[in-house]
């Protein structure tokens, strides 16, 4: 980004749908992918004569949140009509909040992607609750065909996080969405399942160019349509790029051009200008009659307190400066979430070395969950076995090979015992003296070999090691090793 | 015995006693309202045979020995504005001519509950937007005391039906003045409940913040036993006041002794006046002295202003409420010819403007235009600063008083066609109406004899919020002393 | 405060109104009355005052989030212009292409 000849300034909206069995005026459900128009009722359809109720979650969810992102929680909220006609809008108003946001200004706190160990910062100007529209299925290529409406999703909580424009890369845009992601999993506010629109991300972006001195910025673009982080980052890139092509044409600067809103194409890797639906918008808000402020008490907040936990960037710290761990492997567990967090810390907690805890989680119980695509909650093995078979490794019980063996086979056979699977996987101490008589053995059988490490070729070794598992699967390749080092030596 | 001239509690009493069977009571307010309807256009629809079906019902459970309600099987018309499942609820609108709600309004609910029995919807102004029934698709409601005149609005329907003796009560939605006014021009007693008194979910909005359902009837005491079951808490309505329900029947007949009641200066030395009504209340003041009432002169300063004010406020909640009309989900669709807009922008626009009436459309602009940008401050802000101050006269006239009195309307029923093409003119009828609205107060209509040409007058009386029961009390004496004679329009079979 | 038909138009256009071409200047005129009508609150001195949007000092109504029967899906669609028993159906949102 340095190199580029200008500064990409970008801030974030994002929507996230929070995590309620109803939707936020009525109390139909917000399940996804039910029948179109089946979780419906007078409410939602915007009836005449039908009336919003506040779901208390909702503002429950929305607090926790709130407080999570260092926001100040407003002692009293109120609820607002923005005005405009849409088909999946049944009322031809949203009802949102517009001077008096349930969550003011705060901030989020995140790993500089460049520098783990440094955090970046993004401020946020507020966080207010609104209602979903619905979905409107346009028969885009002729425009002829009629539009369908599904309603189903209309009313559906969602809570609007609007950052400052502290961004300045692609990379700090997803890493900010990928901490707020992870913070919203741990707060249990939202599934964030981008797929199912759960989280929705929107950019707004312009850049800042030296020109001899000055600084000018470029208009705003809105950018939106980014449905995963990968679209996020890429949309930054090209949008940047572009821009500043833009402005070589046409030296167009902020306020010269109106505000534009533009759409990721994510096949083609490019944005492109989307109908404005809003253009020349004046959405006559107004607080709406239908509903009374919300007095947030202090219950409420303290009930939100309560629930927030300990969050990602403690966590980290917390595995870094109590387990010793490295920021990546701290962020990597704290990254697969809570589950795994708790999972490590009970197999160190009964004594297993962490070190050696959090690589085995982070290759073999991560790769197995993956595989069998379960959550750690069904992970097979327990953290106090998981810890059992680390412990028999730190001690020197089991080399790390037949440690990796006794993993497999008590995934499968979980309920035993570790001495169980170790007789059933035939595992005993073979002592030296025995080991060197197999040593000596094979030293006889494998001539060449000999005379390879006698020159100094140390390769051949492995050869032998392989052998000696033939021969007898307990021999610990290690002792294996240095004792056909030291026999050979010796001839 | 001609049932007509008993009250809704007389009828239900005999109803209980099984005297007269709720099948024949209804059948016979059914019969009359069949003849007058013609003339008086007071319903837009009768659903006589439901009506008969409901009564059977209430006859067999009474039969039954059950102990229903005070006003269990009497008929009641319903204003068209209250949803009904099932039913055509259409607010005189072409944009709703075909809506059948899927569901009940709960004030409505609560009367079936009671064992009341609708016949009919009865004509309102479009949306609720008039003072005189005439801008409803279904047609003008004729004043059954003189047919020329208007029936008052926009509750016009039910006050008519009450004059010319087609139900004992009736139930309408005020929110400017919408059950007063009605009923003060076809001399009938008309309550409009403190602002979240009775649930608004399922009244089709006109201005949230104003709306309120309220009934009309004959007798004082009709509306005191209506309002029993009328009003209450409702989980579904969020402005809906968490409040027990007093028994308001049984308030009736307190002493007025030591009670303090205000005369409302500006209103009756308004110029604007009609010396017929400034007479009224010159006589109600006569009464409630004699009943031992002490009379204070209040002021209420703003009164100028509360025209001005309601006509932003209730505009501007009426132009989002009414935006929901756009021919998608429901209502009248009409498509367009799609010129530089999408087909979609078309088919809106063009049911929009085929489906509302000149009023209406005239409202809708008019709070769009004092919602946008560069108006909000000094239109709708202003409004609201105005609404405060109008609110807080209230709060110092019932720190000195316990109800205030004073006219409904500046005029008796005027001229059908008189107002309509001058709405300036048309909304400064609402001047001594849309304060209670404007300030959530309780305000009730009370006949009071008739002017020299026939016409009635009527006084109003309001009261602080909540003062329900004090306000029909001192009505009920009123009318007990003879300043209010319950009676069918003059030449009324 | 006189509205010229363009005001009409600017006006008529975020309330999704239409009026005959012909009718537009007496609406704008009348338009103008209402509004010079209510105009006249600019006199009342409002300093400081808290603005009302509500009459009575209600506040904070919630509901549980619990499930809620809504309609049926038959119950939802009755009422609609236009639907092919599944969705609701509405002309095209998107301008035709030529
Ligand atoms: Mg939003
Ligand atoms: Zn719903």
């Amino acid at each position: 980004m340095d190199s580029a000849p200008y500064k990409i300034v970008v801030g974030i909206e994002v929507h996230v749908q929070l995590d309620t069995i109803t939707k936020l005026f009525c109390g139909c459900s917000t399940a996804f992918g039910a029948a179109p128009n089946t979780q419906v009722c007078p409410v939602c359809l915007g009836l005449p004569g039908a009336l919003p109720v506040i779901n208390e979650r909702a503002i429950e969810l929305a607090i926790r949140t709130g407080l999570a992102l260092n926001c100040e929680i407003a002692h009293e909220t109120k609820w607002d009509r923005k005005n405009y006609f849409y088909p999946d809008l049944p009322k031809g108003y949203q009802i949102s909040q517009f001077d008096q946001p349930i969550c003011d200004v705060g901030y989020l706190d995140f790993p500089n992607p460049d520098a783990p160990s440094e955090t970046m910062r993004v401020r946020l100007i507020r966080a207010h609750l609104e209602e979903d529209a619905g979905k409107s299925m346009h028969d885009e290529a002729a425009g002829k065909a009629d539009s369908r409406i599904d309603l189903n999703r209309t009313g559906t909580p969602l809570l609007e996080i609007v950052s400052q424009p502290d961004i300045h890369s692609p990379q700090a845009a997803k890493a900010y969405l990928t901490e707020l992601r992870l913070l919203l999993t741990y707060l249990g506010v939202s599934d964030c399942n981008m797929q199912e629109g759960s989280l929705r991300a929107d950019a707004n972006v312009n850049l800042h160019i030296e020109q001899d001195g000055e600084m000018l910025a470029t208009p705003i673009v809105e950018v939106k349509n980014l449905n995963s982080f990968r679209a996020v980052e890429r949309a930054l890139v090209y949008e940047s790029q572009r821009q500043y092509a833009q402005w070589q044409k046409t030296g167009q600067k902020l306020g010269e051009a109106p505000k534009q809103t533009r759409g990721w194409d994510d096949a083609a890797g490019v944005t492109i200008p989307q109908r404005e639906k809003e253009e020349s918008a004046d959405y006559r808000y107004f607080p709406d009659p239908d509903l009374v402020p919300l007095r947030i008490t202090d219950a409420w907040l303290t009930r939100g307190r309560e629930q927030v936990g300990e969050l990602p960037a403690v966590l980290r710290q917390r595995l870094e400066s109590d387990f010793g761990l490295k920021p990546y492997d701290a962020d990597v567990l704290v990254s697969q979430g809570r589950g795994v967090v708790e999972y490590f810390q009970r197999a160190v907690a009964t004594g297993a070395n962490p070190k050696r805890v959090s690589s085995w989680v982070q290759q073999d119980v991560m790769r197995t969950l993956n595989e069998r695509s379960v959550a750690i909650e069904d992970f097979p093995l327990g953290a106090e076995q998981f810890s059992v078979l680390l412990q028999a490794i730190d001690s020197g019980d089991l080399d790390n090979s037949r440690g990796k063996d006794v993993f497999q086979y008590w995934l499968e056979h979980p309920a035993l015992k570790l001495d169980e699977v170790k007789a059933a996987l035939g595992i005993a101490v073979v002592d030296r003296g025995e080991l060197e008589s197999l040593c000596r053995e094979l030293l006889v059988e494998n001539p060449k070999v000999v005379e390879q490490v006698k020159a100094g070729d140390l390769k051949g070794l492995g050869a032998l090691i392989g052998a000696a598992k033939k021969k007898n699967p307990n021999a610990d390749p290690k002792l294996v090793r240095e004792l056909c080092q030291t026999l050979i030596q010796q001839m | 015995m001609k049932l007509e001239h008993l009250s809704a509690v007389e009828l239900g009493r005999k109803i209980a006693s099984r005297e007269l069977s709720s099948r024949e009571v209804t059948a016979h307010f059914l019969k009359r309202t069949e003849a007058a309807n013609a003339s008086i256009n007071a319903f837009v629809r009768l659903t006589g045979d439901e009506a008969l079906q409901r009564a059977e019902g209430i006859d067999a459970r009474l039969a039954c020995g059950e102990s229903l309600g005070p006003l269990a099987g009497v008929p009641v018309g319903i204003k068209d504005i209250l949803c009904m499942s099932g039913e055509l609820t259409t607010c005189c609108s072409r944009m709703l001519e075909n809506f059948r709600s899927p569901y009940t309004a709960t004030a409505l609910q609560q009367l079936l509950d009671a064992g009341l029995v609708p016949i009919g919807k009865n004509n309102m102004d479009e949306f609720a937007m008039g003072g005189s029934t005439e801008t409803g698709v279904h047609g003008v409601t004729r004043n059954p005391w003189d047919v020329a005149r208007t029936a008052g609005g926009s509750s016009g329907g039910c006050a008519a039906a009450l004059a010319a003796g087609m139900v004992p009560l009736a139930i309408g939605t005020d929110t400017g003045g919408s059950v007063r006014q009605p009923a003060a021009f076809c001399g009938v007693v008309g309550l409009k409940p403190t602002y979240g008194r009775v649930s608004r979910y399922g009244l089709i909005a006109f201005a949230s913040s104003l709306d309120q359902v309220g009934p009309l009837a004959h007798y004082v005491e009709d509306i005191a036993a209506c309002m029993e079951s009328l009003a209450g808490h409702d989980p579904r309505d969020s402005t809906s006041l968490d409040t027990p329900v007093p028994q308001y029947t049984a308030e009736l007949g307190a002493s007025l002794k030591g009670l303090k009641v205000g005369v409302v200066r500006e209103h009756v030395d308004h110029p604007a006046l009609d010396d017929s009504i400034r007479l009224a209340v010159a006589r109600a003041q006569e009464t409630l002295q004699s009943l031992g009432a002490e009379l204070i002169d209040v002021h209420l300063p703003h009164t100028a202003y509360s025209v001005a004010t309601y006509y932003i406020v209730a505009p501007c909640e009426a132009s989002g409420n009414l935006e929901r009309y756009e021919g998608v989900h429901y209502g009248f669709r009409k498509l367009g010819e799609a010129g530089a807009s999408s087909p979609l922008d078309a088919m809106i626009a063009r049911s929009r403007s085929a489906g509302f009436g000149d009023e209406v459309k005239r409202r809708i602009m008019l709070g769009t235009f004092a919602l946008s940008t560069g108006y909000y401050e000094s239109y709708y802000k202003k409004a609201l600063q105005v609404r405060r101050l109008i609110a807080n006269d209230y709060e110092q006239a019932f720190g000195q008083v316990d109800v205030v009195l004073g006219p409904v309307t500046p005029t008796t029923a005027f001229k059908i066609g008189e107002k309509i093409n001058d709405p300036v003119q048309m909304y400064l009828e609402d001047l001594f109406t849309v304060g209670a609205n404007l300030a959530g107060l309780p305000g009730l209509a009370l006949p009071a004899g008739a002017c020299p040409s026939g016409l009635p007058t009527a006084i109003q009386l309001q009261g602080p919020a909540l003062g329900e029961a004090r306000l029909l009390n001192v009505a009920y004496q009123l009318q007990q002393s003879g300043l209010h004679q319950p009676s069918l329009a003059a030449g009324v079979a | 405060m006189e509205l010229s038909r363009d005001d009409v138009l600017q006006v008529a256009g975020l309330a999704k109104l239409e009026f005959p071409e012909a009718e537009l200047d007496a609406f704008a005129v009348q338009l103008g009355k209402i509004v010079t009508f209510v105009e006249q609150l600019s006199e009342v001195d409002t300093a400081g005052v808290e603005p009302m949007a509500h009459p009575l000092d209600l506040h904070s109504a919630k509901r549980a989030d619990v499930l809620v029967a809504g309609l049926s899906h038959a119950q939802a669609l009755a009422n609609a212009p236009k639907s092919d028993g599944e969705f609701f159906l509405v002309p095209p949102v998107l301008v035709k292409k030529p």
